[in-house]
């Protein structure tokens, strides 16, 4: 029986559930110090002075400043603008200064309160419709977007505003680091991405690769929030410990972690959109605005994934998109599930609602006239060859949540008088890519290999990390059954920079359809070897051992390694900005009813069902765990998360004040596969991580105003807005 | 000071100041690791462990006030060669997927299923209200214990 398509028990499960999985604080490191960081208390200035407090006994502590710094102080990412440590500019109100370690980590934290920072302070930009400095911006043009709008029958214009939000991982950001006694440095950490983590100590410390190992240690959560801060904490931990001559550990509490790490982008994003009467989409006009706060971190890459999911899920002749990220003196915004996708996708998502309602049709009416098919052709010039299932997870959801006998129950709930609430449905489609963006996967030609050992023991050599999906489990799927093994003799490797080749970053939604495409490579390569060697796959260890001494000739192991090559026929060109933005991409649609409380407009979602075509499912559990947890993530985006920014600094940096949704915050979710395979995907696979995070916020908002007659084009819908939103601006 | 506790069934004697958390102690004295540290202010019950049977927020608590006291935690459940059938329940039902709250969520289920809980859905995610997870939206740990609440069992046959 294939080893893809059922539910193999999750590989790191055990030690999960009894508490011997190690996250970085639980890692035994005997004499480490634990590290504490001094960050900047204003948005915007200059350091004059700083001054350590006489009185306290600092021979106890070990003090890492910008001039211990080795190499570059510069955190590398897209652009090397980012200090490790702050030396005299300050751009935001969380930058690290200067670093303390001690045997007591309360010690540590104590001594920070020793130390005074006198600064000389400028005007802050913290409106990002007042910046000047833009970082990146990109335009897209398809037809004439002019002319659509002319001959429109009908044009509909809207603002949409979407906020900060907290990844919330509830472990926070933390990472170990110590010294060999040859000059190489060790860092274990809760990270997605152990070769960006190793790229930038490189340039930090001015170290080779080979003398920089990153260990993934266990991580809790990670949501994009661990793709490029551990850069940050890791080099943070190894500059303490390089100092110290001792292991060090940096570990954030919740404050620190919310004040000082990234947050999802937030937007402001205009439509002008034109339409025939019988519901033709003819012209879209989009401009997309994003604040990417102090340093231009990922902000490049998340603008382009938000451009170029702007229009929806929609065939449209005519369109122009405006987009651009520019700075604030705000903490840096970065990777959050869904990549800038989120926001674009909730206005033109609701923008299809408000041009439902202009003409007057039901919007469900609206998408079916104008959803993508085969065939179709996007903004950018990309034609959809395959592997389209958006219709059919549209008429999927449709039919599952029974959405026109709900909205008529749900219109006439509304009529009766004394009703205690008003009920919605709304509905949303979203189409998200997998793999990196354009040429982003040539560039990365990410490497995994699949290996035979001489003790018999097939392993999985792959650098994308585990962090709840299944990444590590839905490997040896796929290993096993390319070569026709029972999953439980395939083993994966932990990834660490000294063992495992570089897969590229967890991020993406690629780690299943691109990795694991290079996966199922290395695998078929390690099988024609076998059946050479030994007339077919061996099913047993002992199989696998016999055959193991005739491959692997005296070495420790045989290794088949795959490396990415673009497919045929895929293309994307940087310089016009046109052309196969992704391989392939995945789809859903969600339908949620919900009731808001006619004294105190509070929303309670009563159901949700989402529908999604990820292509062939490699394991349905994991999968539908994706999705209800990825849904819950965005029914929180939508109504509940407020992250409160006041002179640059988020005021509300506690899990008491920026709530996330609870057990009793969550509705019953009803998920629906409807695979469309993808022919170049691992047995038909595509991406799924991202894609739940797009549709509750736009499937809310519609809701809400099905419920109210009032749209909300802001999130998060809370009691506050919907009084705002009935009464006038309160 | 010094004082005693009864942790996963064994006496323990503990030398530390009264005010420090019981989490820590857990921790940092007897090494018990899996109790988890999500905010420090009782708001994501990552730390949840059973005190006198009680499902309690570890970082609330100061250990002075629970001299004398009888301590679960995780550790206290199976072994990953040896699962709890509450454990198990979990690992068949994706319950766990990151990992990192799922001790406290373990604890809290424990205190549940213990105490008799049905396998209700609305009852099963009040008793898990106070354990935050952001990964999984909680159905699949909501039908792990509601299999779990069926077949009334959280540790191991003996």
């Amino acid at each position: 029986m294939t080893a893809v398509g059922r539910n193999a028990r999750r590989r790191e499960g055990p030690e999960k559930l009894c508490g011997v999985a190690h996250y970085v604080d639980d890692t035994p490191l005997p004499g480490c110090l634990h590290g504490a960081t001094l960050r900047t208390t204003i948005p915007r200035g200059r350091i004059v002075r700083i001054a350590f407090d006489p009185a306290f006994p600092w021979q106890e502590c070990v003090i890492a400043r910008a001039e211990d710094i080795a190499g570059l102080n510069r955190v590398a990412l897209i652009e090397a603008d980012q200090p490790l440590l702050v030396e005299r500019e300050v751009r935001h109100a969380a930058e690290p200064i200067l670093l303390v370690a001690h045997p007591s980590r309360a010690r540590a934290l104590a001594a920070l309160e020793h130390v005074q920072v006198e600064y000389e302070e400028e005007q802050p930009v913290l409106d990002p419709e007042k910046s000047e400095v833009v970082f990146k911006r990109f335009d897209v043009a398809r037809g004439d977007v002019a002319r659509g709008l002319s001959e429109a029958d009908v044009i509909v214009e809207g603002t949409f505003r979407l906020p900060h939000q907290e990844h919330a991982y509830i472990e926070t950001n933390g990472a170990a680091a110590f010294w060999e006694a040859d000059g190489s440095l060790v860092v274990i950490g809760s990270l997605q991405c152990p070769y960006y983590v190793q790229k930038a100590l490189k340039g930090i410390f001015g170290l080779t690769e080979r003398q920089v190992r990153v260990i993934q240690a266990a991580t809790g959560g990670g949501f994009g929030g661990k793709e490029e801060y551990p850069n940050m904490i890791c080099a943070h931990a190894a500059l303490l410990a390089r100092k110290a001559g001792r292991p060090v550990k940096v570990v954030y509490d919740r404050q620190e972690d919310m004040l000082a790490t990234t947050k999802r982008h937030p937007a402001v994003i205009r439509h002008r959109t034109g339409v025939a009467r019988d519901g033709r989409l003819v012209a879209q006009d989009i401009d997309v605005l994003m604040d990417g706060g102090a340093y231009v971190t990922l902000s490049p890459v998340v603008l382009s994934r938000g451009t170029l999911h702007a229009t929806g899920p929609y065939a449209c002749p005519n369109v122009r998109i405006q987009s651009r990220v520019v700075a604030t003196n705000t903490p840096p915004n970065g990777a959050f599930r869904g990549f800038g996708a989120p926001q674009t996708l909730f206005a033109a998502e609701l923008q299809m609602d408000r041009v439902a309602a202009a003409l007057g049709v039901d919007p469900l009416e609206l998408r079916r006239r104008n959803v993508l098919g085969p065939g179709a052709t996007l903004a950018v010039g990309q034609v959809l060859r395959e592997s389209v299932g958006a219709a059919k997870a549209l008429e999927a959801c449709v039919k599952r949540s029974r959405y026109a006998a709900r909205r008529r129950a749900c219109s006439a709930w509304n009529r009766r008088a004394g009703a205690p609430s008003w009920r919605g449905v709304g509905l949303s489609i979203a189409h998200h890519g997998a793999g990196f963006t354009g040429s982003g996967e040539v560039y990365l030609a990410s490497r995994a290999a699949v290996s035979l050992t001489r003790h018999g023991e097939v392993r999985v050599l792959a650098a994308s990390t585990e962090f709840g999906q299944g990444t590590t489990t839905m490997f040896a799927q796929i290993a096993a059954a390319s070569l026709g093994l029972p999953v439980e003799l395939v083993s994966v490797a932990t990834p660490d920079t000294s063992q495992v080749p570089n897969s590229g970053p967890t991020v993406a939604s690629r780690t299943t359809m691109i990795v694991g495409r290079l996966v199922r490579q290395a695998a078929l390569d390690l099988k024609a070897a076998l059946v050479e060697a030994a007339g077919a796959v061996p099913a047993t260890r002992a199989g696998l051992l016999a055959a193991a001494r005739a491959l692997c000739e005296g070495e420790p192991e045989r290794r088949f390694e795959a490396r990415y090559e673009k497919p045929e026929g895929v293309a994307w060109d940087d310089a016009t900005y046109t052309g196969d933005a992704y391989e392939a991409y995945s789809y859903a649609a969600m339908a949620v009813e919900l009731e808001i409380d006619r004294t105190t407009y509070e929303v309670r979602v009563r159901h949700a069902t989402v529908a999604a075509d990820i292509g062939t499912v490699i394991h349905p559990l994991f999968a539908e765990g994706q999705v209800i947890g990825g849904v819950v993530q965005g029914l929180g985006y939508a109504l509940l998360e407020s992250a409160v920014y006041e002179g640059g600094a988020m005021k509300n940096p506690r899990l008491t004040d920026y709530v996330i949704p609870t057990s009793l915050d969550t509705p019953r979710i009803d998920v629906v596969f409807v695979p469309a395979p993808y022919s170049r995907g691992p047995f038909g696979a595509k991406g799924v991580g991202e894609l739940p995070m797009d549709v509750p916020g736009p499937a809310v908002a519609a809701a809400v105003h099905h419920a109210l007659g009032v749209f909300i084009p802001e999130l998060p819908i809370t009691p506050e807005r919907i009084a705002a939103a009935l009464h006038g601006a309160a | 000071m010094r004082l005693a506790l009864t942790v996963n069934g064994q006496r323990r004697s503990i030398a530390c100041p009264p005010m420090k958390r019981l989490i820590d102690v857990l921790r940092e004295d007897l090494g018990l690791t899996g109790t988890k540290e999500g905010c420090g202010e009782g708001e994501c019950g990552a730390c949840t462990v059973l005190l006198d049977g009680a499902a309690v927020n570890a970082c609330l608590i100061p250990v002075g006030q629970v001299g004398g006291g009888r301590v679960e935690t995780v550790e206290s459940l199976g072994r990953p060669g040896r699962l709890a059938p509450l454990q198990e329940a979990f690992l068949e039902n994706g319950a766990a997927q990151c990992g990192i709250c799922t001790p406290g969520m373990l604890m809290a289920a424990a205190a549940y299923v213990r105490a008799g809980g049905r396998a209700s859905d609305a009852a099963i995610r009040t008793a898990l209200a106070g354990n935050l997870c952001r990964c999984t939206g909680y159905a699949h740990i909501v039908r792990a214990v509601a299999r779990a609440a069926r077949s009334r069992r959280v540790r191991p046959p003996r």
